[in-house]
């Protein structure tokens, strides 16, 4: 055991998750802002037949920027945050230093098959699950690796009581293991058969209104243990190490941290408003979004106030900027969220643009946007360099929030404009509108939406180059700085 | 105090959150199990070929944009015919309700539209709805559909699930050899009011192009 030198820790797994996120990142928004356009002018799905449909890409958006980019997020400050506050290095363990490789190996691999499988429409058709039963297979595989990794550096840390991140982590690596599985319970059919048809192909083990029940709990919950849990987690550690400032209020994150766990499952069902199951269990969703506010808001005003007294740092350092916008955009979603699971509202709100309009503002402005604070800060940290340009990183800043703005508002218009005109009705009470003019009037909406994406993903390049120019190019830093990242 | 002690025993920690996350899991999801699985009386499952259908459907993931789910709204009935029941769904795997409608509901789209419309709209969707922006799908008219995987899907459900096809739907090559027959007899059904020389051309020689599954598939939403 080392006693009084400073613990090394092995930063080399983290890096490689951290290239993934940006790579992943890159990927997925592209593809985003190509058929955010689309929607705009069609005649961009044209491109390259019928691997360039808007129906084609946009799993291959979804899915990347949930699993690959911000599932590499969550791994690479996982690599980073895990040893750091169990107070033990991976370097210490042989085994944990082997699964941690092999982990970002098939994690990689199956991410690239996986994509390509969609290019092909190779679909199970599940929203967010649509990926057929090999790559699930790959997924179950690397998601124990993660949990194998988790439990080996926690059984063998030096501090004893688990920080909060670490909370986070493990209610993540539990939420989405229980959830993948159930969801994406399906029989393959060639092995179903004497090796009839397609070797890719299933059968989903639920029907009709019981697949739409656990998609939905898995879909909503999704969003829980892969954009909110972690990243929360993320926020806990980065938020006070950027800043030297202790957490506001311990009681709070307690509090925060199992509300958020009881409450979040419960929510599911306000996917499936109005449908036909049961009126009691739609009721219940949109209860449970409504109490959700309780936690999302503990969590995020923690944040807030963890700052108090040190509020000057926002002007200073623009990466207390990117967490604190972060955790504003994530207090807007959560108030946006049980306002859209209110039955009336959803009446309007469900199938229009709002819906991707609230996905997006929760997942550009929070999720996003406290990935790169992490990468931000882990970058100089893990390769002994100072971040290459803060005038890049304000800009970067500033193109991206004027992109998110961009994005909701501009669904929040589209899509009430459609929800109303779709029950819009004459004096005599006959419909008003031909569904196509629902579509016609949605265009310069679209195309704002573009603009914003456009907006946002050269945002990403810029903090793709930023951290490149870093790694290669930026000055080295002989100790490792305690708060505030050193920045040129 | 009791969450001090937790947070330094890792497994009662983890055993802590597993419970507290699946209660709503067997709560919601449970109980009308059983009940939410049962079809309407004397309801038929697809065809192969519209199961085939469906899998094209899926393929060009149509959901993106089209629901499957009239709700109970005057305006929405008005617009679309009888709002969806349960039952309806019971032999759908996945179920394919969506959740955006850039383009229209579809769930009773086989009551107000024809082969041919579709057969016109599928190649330019802009000659027949003006302003249209869905895709074209021309590829659709030169792909083949899988229905031999179709077959395997129909005979799998039946064995797990007991979905109602008949004792000819066993999952040898040649009980699927001696069935192909009735699923290309289909295909020519839905050909037959089609313009696409290729496509009837196709189907004569005992193919099937997805676009053909994919408007009986259509046809049988009702």
């Amino acid at each position: 055991m080392q006693s009084n030198t400073v613990l090394e820790y092995d930063y080399s797994v983290a890096k490689l998750f951290t290239y993934t996120t940006i790579l992943f990142g890159f990927l997925g928004m592209l593809v985003g802002t190509i058929i955010a356009l689309q929607m705009a002018f069609p005649g961009l799905n044209e491109l390259l037949g019928e691997y360039s449909t808007f129906g084609r890409l946009r799993p291959i958006h979804t899915n990347t920027v949930i699993f690959g980019f911000t599932v590499s997020g969550i791994f690479a400050t996982w690599y980073y945050v895990g040893q750091r506050v169990l107070k033990v290095s991976m370097a210490e363990s042989k085994f944990l230093m082997i699964i941690g490789k092999v982990h970002f190996w098939i994690y990689f691999i199956a991410a690239l098959l996986a994509t390509i499988s969609l290019l092909f429409g190779i679909s199970g058709g599940k929203e967010y699950a649509q990926y057929e039963w090999p790559f699930d297979l790959a997924v179950v595989v690397l998601w124990v690796l993660w949990g194998v990794s988790m439990m080996g550096l926690i059984g063998i840390r030096r501090e004893k009581a688990l920080y909060i991140s670490i909370w986070y982590y493990l209610a993540a690596f539990l939420g989405i293991a229980m959830l993948y599985l159930f969801n994406n319970m399906t029989i393959p059919t060639y092995f179903a058969t004497d090796g009839l048809g397609s070797f890719f192909h299933s059968v989903s083990m639920y029907a009709g209104t019981n697949d739409a029940l656990v998609q939905w709990w898995y879909g909503h919950n999704a969003v829980a243990f892969g954009f909110t849990v972690p990243i929360v987690g993320m926020i806990y550690y980065f938020l006070p190490k950027e800043s030297g400032q202790a957490i506001f209020s311990y009681k709070l994150s307690l509090l925060s941290f199992w509300g958020l766990m009881f409450i979040y499952l419960w929510a599911g069902s306000h996917h499936l408003l109005w449908s036909t199951v049961p009126d009691w269990m739609q009721t219940m969703g949109s209860a449970f979004s409504v109490v959700l506010i309780l936690p999302s808001w503990g969590s995020a005003i923690n944040m807030l106030l963890t700052m108090k007294g040190e509020w000057q740092q926002l002007t200073e350092n623009p990466l207390i900027k990117f967490m604190i916008i972060a955790s504003t955009f994530y207090m807007l979603s959560t108030i946006e969220g049980p306002i859209q699971a209110i039955k009336s509202v959803n009446a309007i709100a469900h199938f229009t643009d709002w819906i991707p309009g609230h996905v997006h503002d929760g997942v550009l402005g929070w999720v996003v946007f406290m990935i790169m604070a992490a990468l931000f800060h882990m970058t100089p940290r893990m390769f002994k360099k100072e971040v290459y340009s803060k005038k890049l990183m304000n800009l970067q800043f500033w193109m991206q929030t004027t992109g998110v703005v961009l994005y909701f508002t501009s669904m929040w218009v589209a899509g009430i404009t459609q929800g109303m005109m779709w029950r819009a009705v004459d004096e005599y009470g006959n419909l008003m509108y031909s569904f196509i003019d629902t579509v016609t009037v949605l265009h310069p909406y679209y195309a704002i939406r573009g603009l914003s994406g456009v907006l946002y993903l050269t945002g990403f390049i810029l903090f793709a180059y930023n951290i490149y120019k870093t790694i290669t190019a930026g000055r080295v830093l002989k100790e490792e700085p305690q708060f505030t990242t050193p920045m040129a | 105090m009791f969450f001090h002690w937790l947070e330094r025993n890792p497994f009662y920690f983890a055993s802590g959150v597993s419970l507290v996350i699946s209660f709503a899991g067997l709560i919601e999801i449970a109980p009308n199990f059983e009940q939410a699985a049962k079809p309407l009386v004397d309801m038929k499952p697809r065809t192969v070929l519209e199961l085939a259908g469906k899998n094209v459907y899926i393929k060009d993931n149509c959901m993106s944009c089209h629901s499957q789910l009239i709700r109970p709204f005057k305006s929405e009935t008005d617009r679309y015919g009888e709002y969806s029941l349960s039952g309806e769904y019971a032999f759908d795997r996945p179920f394919l309700w969506g959740s955006k409608r850039t383009g229209p509901d579809l769930h009773r789209v086989g009551n107000y539209r024809t082969t041919d419309w579709h057969e016109v709209h599928m190649w330019e969707p802009s000659a027949v709805v003006d302003g249209s922006i869905m895709p074209t799908y021309k590829h659709q008219f030169t792909n083949k559909a899988d229905i031999e995987t179709a077959y395997a899907e129909a005979v799998t459900v039946k064995n797990a699930f007991h979905t109602p096809y008949g004792d000819e739907f066993i999952g040898t090559r040649e009980a699927w050899n001696a069935y192909r027959p009735t699923v290309i007899a289909q295909a020519k059904t839905i050909a037959d009011d089609m313009q696409n020389e290729d496509v009837k051309k196709a189907v004569a020689n005992g193919e099937v192009p997805e676009v053909v599954a994919l408007i009986a598939y259509l046809n049988s939403l009702k």
